[in-house]
């Protein structure tokens, strides 16, 4: 979240599109619901389900699985032809004003670049014209042609209201209502607030999705603000936390991962340390190489000289193209090349897309490691068949699987201390309630002993890759199991000269006398002690930002961007909701997103890019500088835009002999999945509460649908995609309804995930029916809107 | 003491189900599995081991979609059809702060309460063979804690307090929904049966059914019956046949055991 739960409660508009809120986040729904109250908020949900949280909405828009962009492409268009913008904001706080390289167009598809015989983009056009300087040109009357404003008014302006109904389903009546909702907060004076989760990142476009809810979030000046900010709201206790401390994608603290034409850290610093391009950008990852370096330091302690690089050499690259995310491991897993897996706090063949594949893969390791509190479907995937039957035909004879499989009791999250990091960036510190039972050990426990044991093979053995693990520090006080405490303190960092705590990460340097084990969180633990640990409760702003209630990275800030709250002489746009204030050459309030001294008018407000103001347009993402509409890669309909280029054609999608796409003809009806309230993930059907709450698995089947199949309530049926079917029993409802889109009824299919061949409920594995497609930027899978059958049984 | 009470603000409830799960908890209920009803209730009624529902109300008006989520339990009436029903003295009991409370030692399970409820609320419990309902959680509020279910609520739905002032709050909420252009929102206690200590604010008052609560709840003529008159006819039978044993023993004194012959 750029803000936090408890600042939902400064929203006068709530837009809730992607997500549901009301369902899987329904303690964060306490501030929705507070606003609404308080502040009479207008709530706008737009899912193709009327959901719990469209329940309490004021207004519903239905529209078509994947339909997103089109719908928000839409309320730009509306936005900047009917003038509801903030004009003053854009024109200060974004970039808006720069010019675009003169060959930058889009057509028919595909934007200026496109190299069909590569299948990707050259992205020369998509930068901004520079000066003699180095510096992007800008026009701040906004009217030049090249501008990026001129230019995202000429995109948009396909996406009318006709159109957008036309593409997602809606009548363009209801979308209209929504857009004016959305743009009655382009006022100074008002603010709106965007609350996505997995209805938005599951798609084969959907970082492009985001990016185009940060642009109606600019035009609305609701970025920085006080109930605004675009927010996702993370699916599990510490997602965020685990995003934060890096993925296939990142190290920890978002430095880019090192690949494989960056061979030195001169290389990598090179490549990931970015230039301002305008002369008043404070351009902060210019920082880069004191985040890197301290980062190393952390990583392989007195071995990491500068002679060395710091050990940079030790960490292992990815490919300049391919990498280690989810499609890519079990694609390569399949293929044989890999040996073994350990796997902590996942479930592959239950959250994995396409299970068959999933299983497919596991049974070509070695071994296979897993640290659960409980028997999963991943630890009995080799009995797979057997245990599923009963839901549907699983493949792999266990006599004919090899892997060994070792099951390794793991403590759960209450049987630990530690930090969680929840939406709202707020990293709290927890005490462990209990011992864990039996045998069970805590996670870092099992990492440090398979660690310490692993390296006094390769002290014996030698091997390849050794000296990643011989000189990687591990000075705890007790090397097999590491005090939580200690790891805390090492990730906020310490200075080696005075041995003291970092303050925060301004204090970092890049000669070696550092460490921090993730920068972002520099000042979570320092001489004063465990900031994350705090309860405070006061709040001197008055804006619910509890400065003093745990932690929130980075440097305590709660809003960020905060800067962008106030206009070119640092008066803030709403005298009733200023995060900042400018006084007496200070800034105060929440911690500024700026430099703390600095004249209002000194710096561009946007103090992390290189641009110094937020972007409209980006050459940042794969496949494209705006988001455009693409259908999802599996659709019952071509692109009403341009046909000839339907899907992303930046799409990552694998093509494994299981890797089945289907089409239409066969596959008539959009399936999408979702979780309910009463259960987490594939983790509470272990659990009785949860169990009893929602035993069943259900499909959730339009009324109309269910008329024409003749399927009653509670009637078993089966839903199959191109990779395999699931069956169960209807729960009829006219919460779903059928939606015209062009020119024919589309019908979509409600699949709930929480099921599986183990635990205390059972049910089908949901991934049994989804498709190794993934978002090319992210390397999520594409869970929403794929083409499924209906048959009752 | 104050008579306490419980405030549903149904435009505020979500339908998350968390003070089932604290329901269940409190009061140490066993987990059973759900029933499917084709809905995404838990289970399609009220059990005896299950005591606080939301019930799901899915309807369409005017192509417009509703969508009403309310948590249904014991409504802990003023004027108590299962108190008036119940036969065995002791076994449903008024506490001092209002509650309507089951002590079990007393209940012989007869389940006259459960005909006697105008809200179809408590339940026979087919193993011990004695009635169970909602307690208000009365060994919480007994030492000042507010009831499990209200504890729980993420979305401040629920409120608990006395009812004078909950009564005052609801009309304020009602009053505030109307304002935000809900004509009919209004307060549901029902005078049928003076008034509840569970009361609701429901979006649209006009229509309680859409809920699934009665629009005038009553206790049934048969209940008030067996405590009214019938129970003063009863009474005079009772104390007849009393009078009449008495007059027996005056007129022909004590029954003689008739002698048998002895048929071996």
């Amino acid at each position: 979240m750029t803000n936090g739960w408890t600042d939902v409660a400064n929203a006068d508009v709530i837009l809730v599109m992607g997500g549901n809120p009301a369902e899987n986040h329904p303690v964060g729904f306490r501030f929705v619901m507070e606003a609404k109250r308080k502040r009479k908020a207008k709530i706008v949900c737009v899912d193709p389900r009327f959901t719990r949280t469209a329940a309490v909405s004021d207004c519903y828009v239905p529209i078509r699985s994947g339909t997103d962009i089109a719908f928000l492409g839409g309320i730009i268009n509306y936005s900047l032809s009917k003038g509801l913008y903030q004009a003053e904001y854009v024109r200060q706080h974004t970039n808006a004003s720069f010019l675009l390289h003169k060959d930058f167009g889009f057509d028919a598809g595909h934007f200026s670049g496109w190299d069909e015989a590569k299948k990707s983009y050259d992205k020369t056009t998509w930068q901004y014209e520079l000066d003699g300087s180095g510096f992007a040109k800008v026009d701040p009357t906004l009217e030049h042609p090249q501008s990026v404003f001129q230019q995202m008014r000429k995109h948009y302006s396909r996406y009318t209201p006709e159109k957008v109904a036309e593409i997602c389903g809606c009548t363009a009546e209801d979308f209209l209502k929504a857009a004016a909702i959305v743009c009655s907060a382009s006022p100074e004076d008002k603010s709106g607030t965007i609350l996505y989760a997995l209805g938005w990142t599951q798609h084969s476009f959907a970082v492009q999705l985001i990016h185009t809810a940060a642009m109606v979030q600019l035009l609305m000046g609701n970025i920085g603000m006080p109930g605004g900010g675009v927010n996702a709201q993370r699916g599990h206790a510490n997602i965020q936390g685990a995003t934060d401390m890096g993925t296939w994608n990142n190290l920890p603290g978002y430095l880019k991962i090192p690949r494989a034409n960056m061979q030195s850290l001169d290389d990598y610093l090179k490549a990931n340390t970015p230039k301002p391009l305008r002369p008043n950008s404070m351009n902060y990852w210019g920082n880069t190489p004191k985040f890197m370096t301290s980062l190393l330091k952390a990583y392989y302690g007195e071995q990491a000289t500068k002679e060395n690089g710091f050990g940079y050499q030790w960490i292992p690259k990815a490919g300049e193209t391919e990498n280690y995310g989810w499609g890519y491991m079990y694609d390569n897993m399949l293929a044989g090349k890999i040996e073994g897996l350990i796997s902590f706090g996942m479930n592959p063949v239950a959250n994995g897309p396409n299970t068959k594949k999933m299983l497919a893969a596991l049974s070509k390791l070695k071994w296979l490691i897993v640290a659960e509190n409980f028997e999963t479907e991943t630890s009995a995937f080799w009995n797979a068949k057997k245990l599923a039957e009963k839901y549907y035909p699983a493949s792999g004879d266990p006599s004919q699987i090899q892997t060994e499989v070792f099951l390794l009791p793991a403590s759960c999250f209450a049987e630990k201390d530690g930090a969680f990091v929840n939406s709202s960036r707020w990293l709290q510190w927890k005490d462990a309630a209990l011992d864990p039972p039996g045998d069970a050990k805590r996670d870092q426990e099992i990492i440090a002993q398979l660690f310490t044991r692993i390296r006094t093979l390769y002290q014996k053995e030698g091997g390849k890759g050794a000296d990643q693990l011989l000189n990687m520090q591990w000075n705890y006080a007790t090397p097999l199991s590491p005090s939580l405490t200690e790891v805390a303190r090492e990730v906020n960092g310490r200075d080696l000269t005075t041995g003291k705590q970092l303050s925060g990460f301004g204090e970092l340097k890049d000669d070696g006398t550092t460490i921090c084990g993730n920068w972002i969180y520099s000042g979570s633990w320092t001489e004063a002690g465990n900031n994350m640990a705090r309860r405070g409760q006061d709040d001197p702003t008055g804006l619910g930002l509890y400065p003093n209630y745990s932690w929130s990275w980075p440097a305590n800030r709660r809003i960020l961007y905060n800067r962008a709250s106030a206009d070119a002489n640092g008066k803030p746009w709403d005298e009733t909701r200023a995060p900042l204030r400018w006084a007496n050459g200070r800034w105060s309030g929440d911690v500024p997103d700026y430099k703390g001294d600095a004249q209002p008018d000194k710096l561009g407000s946007f103090i992390m890019l290189p641009e110094g103001v937020a972007k409209f347009f980006t050459a940042d993402l794969v496949e494209g500088p705006f988001p455009e509409h693409y259908e999802p890669v599996e659709s019952p309909v071509e692109n009403a835009l341009h046909s000839n280029v339907s899907a992303n054609p930046s799409a990552k999608i694998f093509h494994a002999e299981m890797d089945k796409l289907g089409t239409s003809k066969d596959f008539p009806y959009v399936g999408i999945t979702y979780r309910l309230t009463e259960h987490f993930h594939y983790w509470t059907k272990n659990m009785q509460a949860s169990s009893e709450l929602q035993s069943n698995f259900f499909v959730e089947i339009p009324d109309g649908l269910a008329k024409e199949k003749s399927i009653r309530n509670g009637d078993q049926v089966r839903v199959s995609t191109a990779r395999g079917n699931v069956e169960g029993p209807a729960l009829v409802t006219k919460r779903f309804r059928g939606l015209k889109v062009g020119g024919k009824t589309v019908y979509q299919v409600g699949l709930p995930i929480h099921w599986g061949f183990v635990g205390h409920i059972k049910g089908p594995l949901i991934n049994n029916l989804t498709a190794s497609v993934y978002d090319p930027n992210s390397g999520t899978p594409e869970y929403k809107g794929f083409l499924v059958n209906l048959e009752k049984i | 003491m104050q008579t306490v009470a419980k405030l549903i603000d149904t435009s505020l409830c979500i339908g998350c189900k968390a003070c089932e799960v604290a329901c269940q908890e409190w009061n140490d209920q066993e987990f059973t599995l759900g029933t499917f009803g084709g809905t995404y209730q838990t289970m399609p009624q009220l059990e005896h081991n299950f005591w606080n529902l939301i019930k799901f109300n899915e309807f369409e008006t005017d192509g417009q979609m509703s969508w009403l989520m309310m948590k249904y339990q014991c409504m802990h009436c003023q004027d108590a059809g299962c108190m008036k029903a119940c036969p065995s003295p002791g076994a449903i009991v008024r506490l001092p702060n209002g509650t309507v409370d089951f002590n079990h030692d007393n209940c012989i399970g007869c389940g006259y309460c459960i005909t006697g409820c105008p809200f179809d609320v408590p339940r026979l419990s087919p193993e011990t063979k004695k009635v169970y309902k909602c307690t208000l959680c009365s060994d919480r509020t007994a030492v000042g804690l507010e009831p499990a279910c209200i504890k729980t609520c993420p979305t401040n739905c629920l409120t608990f307090g006395t009812r004078t002032d909950l009564l005052r709050k609801a009309e304020d909420r009602a009053h505030e929904l109307q304002a935000d252009g809900l004509q009919h929102a209004g307060v549901y206690n029902p005078a049928g049966v003076g008034g509840t200590n569970v009361i609701y604010v429901l979006k649209d008052a006009s229509a309680p059914e859409s809920y699934g609560l009665p629009r005038d709840p009553t206790i049934p003529w048969t209940v008030s019956l067996w405590k009214g008159p019938v129970k003063v006819l009863g009474s005079m039978v009772f104390l007849g046949g009393i009078l009449g044993t008495f007059f027996h023993y005056i007129r022909y004194g004590p029954k003689k055991e008739e002698e048998h012959a002895d048929e071996d």
